[in-house]
């Protein structure tokens, strides 16, 4: 079992095939829209699931490293920047359809909007702390910063997966509806647990 | 009719038709029946065709196409103010299956998807509280209570998107009346049904259940509050709130409460399940107002339901949903930005 994943993981198709289902709802949603196939309100449908997709690609991205250690499977890290990237692509898409589909690009309102409602004050600054990590993410930025204090700037991405939780808490707050927020909450919650728990232990090694 | 009659001459204001000119109300509903009779087909399918084309241009419900799934229930044009909208109709598809309806679930394909299991026969109806003849109502005899008008209205959710929808029904006020509230009665309370074997959102602790919603006797007595029993000329469908419902056009959808089963007639402000859930965010008036946002959300624009395209700009709200002229008075004096 385990040689086997050791096995897909080094073919050298792995990083294709994890593009591919990763740009797959993309896709979907394309389709969808062209085709009307998304429900009596695309536009809430489009703004909803390029949210949903942010947060379960957030999930993946730092499912990595304690899988990798967990199950001892390295060469997961090799998928780690390709998650990163298709996460920054989903918000990208999500406040874009907010910005189009919601507010139909109306600047000043989507300025007000966003300095007067918490939800989308949150959500927006995790789409900012995400950008330079975005645009770090190449192998020449790391020499550029140094790997030390490319590795601080790019624990950013907890502090994200914090507000994104928020965002979505905050959003389904208005109608008690948690139950997926938790589900988020608990995935993120874990993979944030462990991280805290080798900083703790002190056997936090290079990752 | 022979001439225009919004031509003017200098001297003679408008010309107006000579009263032996003008077609009886007699003649012309009876045409308008005949033309509705053959375009339900009991002629032939091209002369259908044709007589339905005519019967459309007369009023806007008759635009409404029956959409053949459920029983019929048929309204005559409604005479009340506002209750004839011109605005295109949704599409029946949209409209049954979009809905906001958390005793089947918060997805708003749940409805669609589970309501089937709701019980709608036997319903009764109790009708309690400060009234002088409360009583329990079974469907038949409300279904009997008053002639059953078509009503086509637009309808505001909260939630930023909206729909027009031909309603089958009569004023709320027409139960009220014969009810003989006491002068003592202030406020009308709707209790809806909370079945958890037959809805399987009651399971769930989103909202206290069962779903109450309430009005001011004014509001409560407005022509334009509907007691509805269907659309799109057929009994309502389970994910709309079979059997009845309350429709009150100026407010936004939430407090048009689905499935009664309780209207109980109290002297105090009910307190309403979302204003129960969230005081902060969803007030006990709840009307349409595009001046007042929603803390997550502005109320100044709407989405129309399968018309406004994907990128088009999302329409102005309307004050009270558009029904100002119809309402506005009912809130002479009140702060609606602090009673919203």
């Amino acid at each position: 079992m385990k040689a086997a994943l050791h096995k897909a993981l080094q073919h050298r198709s792995a990083k294709p095939v994890a593009w591919l289902l990763c740009f797959l709802p993309f896709v979907w949603l394309v389709w969808g829209a062209a085709n009307n196939a998304l429900g009596a309100n695309p536009a809430e449908y489009l703004i909803r699931a390029t949210g949903d997709w942010t947060l379960r690609l957030l999930c993946i991205t730092l499912a990595v490293t304690p899988l990798r250690v967990m199950c001892g499977l390295p060469e997961l890290v090799k998928l780690r920047r390709l998650f990163g990237l298709f996460t920054y692509f989903y918000v990208v898409l999500h406040l874009l359809c907010y910005s189009w589909l919601d507010m139909g690009f109306e600047w000043t309102e989507i300025a007000a909007d966003i300095a007067k409602r918490p939800f989308i004050l949150v959500g927006f600054s995790a789409f900012v702390l995400l950008t330079p990590l975005a645009l770090t993410s190449f192998n020449r930025a790391i020499r550029w910063l140094g790997a030390k204090r490319w590795q601080w700037l790019h624990r950013l991405v907890y502090i994200v997966a914090v507000l994104a939780v928020l965002h979505f808490f905050w959003m389904r707050a208005g109608k008690n509806n948690f139950a997926e927020v938790f589900v988020y909450a608990s995935v993120l919650g874990v993979e944030l647990l462990f991280r805290l728990r080798r900083l703790v232990a002190g056997t936090k090694t290079k990752t | 009719m022979r001439f225009n009659q919004f031509s003017k001459s200098s001297d003679s204001g408008f010309v107006h038709a000579l009263s032996s000119e003008i077609t009886p109300q007699a003649v012309y509903t009876q045409r308008r029946d005949w033309l509705k009779q053959v375009a339900a087909g009991v002629a032939g399918v091209s002369l259908a065709a044709w007589a339905s084309r005519e019967a459309f241009a007369q009023t806007p419900s008759e635009v409404v196409m029956r959409p053949g799934k459920l029983a019929p229930l048929t309204g005559a044009v409604s005479r009340v103010s506002g209750a004839n909208t011109m605005e295109k109709i949704t599409t029946y598809a949209d409209a049954s299956s979009y809905n906001n309806f958390y005793e089947f679930g918060t997805d708003k394909s749940d409805p669609a998807k589970y309501a089937h299991t709701l019980q709608t026969k036997p319903w009764t109806v109790e009708v309690e509280g400060l009234v002088k003849k409360p009583g329990r109502f079974d469907l038949d005899a409300l279904l009997k209570l008053s002639p059953m008008e078509e009503r086509i209205y637009r309808l505001r959710c909260v939630e930023g998107w909206s729909m027009v929808v031909p309603w089958v029904g009569y004023s709320l006020a027409e139960l009220i009346k014969r009810v003989e509230p006491l002068g003592s009665a202030k406020y009308v309370e709707f209790i809806t049904q909370a079945d958890p074997k037959t809805m399987p959102g009651v399971r769930s602790r989103v909202l206290d259940w069962p779903y109450v919603e309430g009005l001011r006797m004014d509001e409560a007595m407005h022509p334009l509050t509907l007691l509805s029993f269907g659309m799109y000329g057929e009994v309502l469908p389970n994910q709309n709130g079979a059997p009845v419902r309350l429709v009150v056009p100026w407010k936004y959808g939430f407090k048009s409460a689905k499935s009664l089963v309780k209207i109980r007639f109290v002297d105090k402000q009910p307190i309403n399940s979302w204003g129960r859930s969230a005081p902060q965010e969803y007030g006990f008036y709840s009307n349409v107002n595009p001046n007042v946002n929603h803390p997550r959300w502005s109320q100044a624009t709407e989405r129309r339901i399968g018309e406004d395209g994907l990128f088009a700009k999302k329409r102005k709200t309307l004050m009270f949903n558009g029904y100002e002229a119809q309402v506005g008075q009912l809130y002479a004096g009140m702060d609606l930005s602090k009673l919203y």
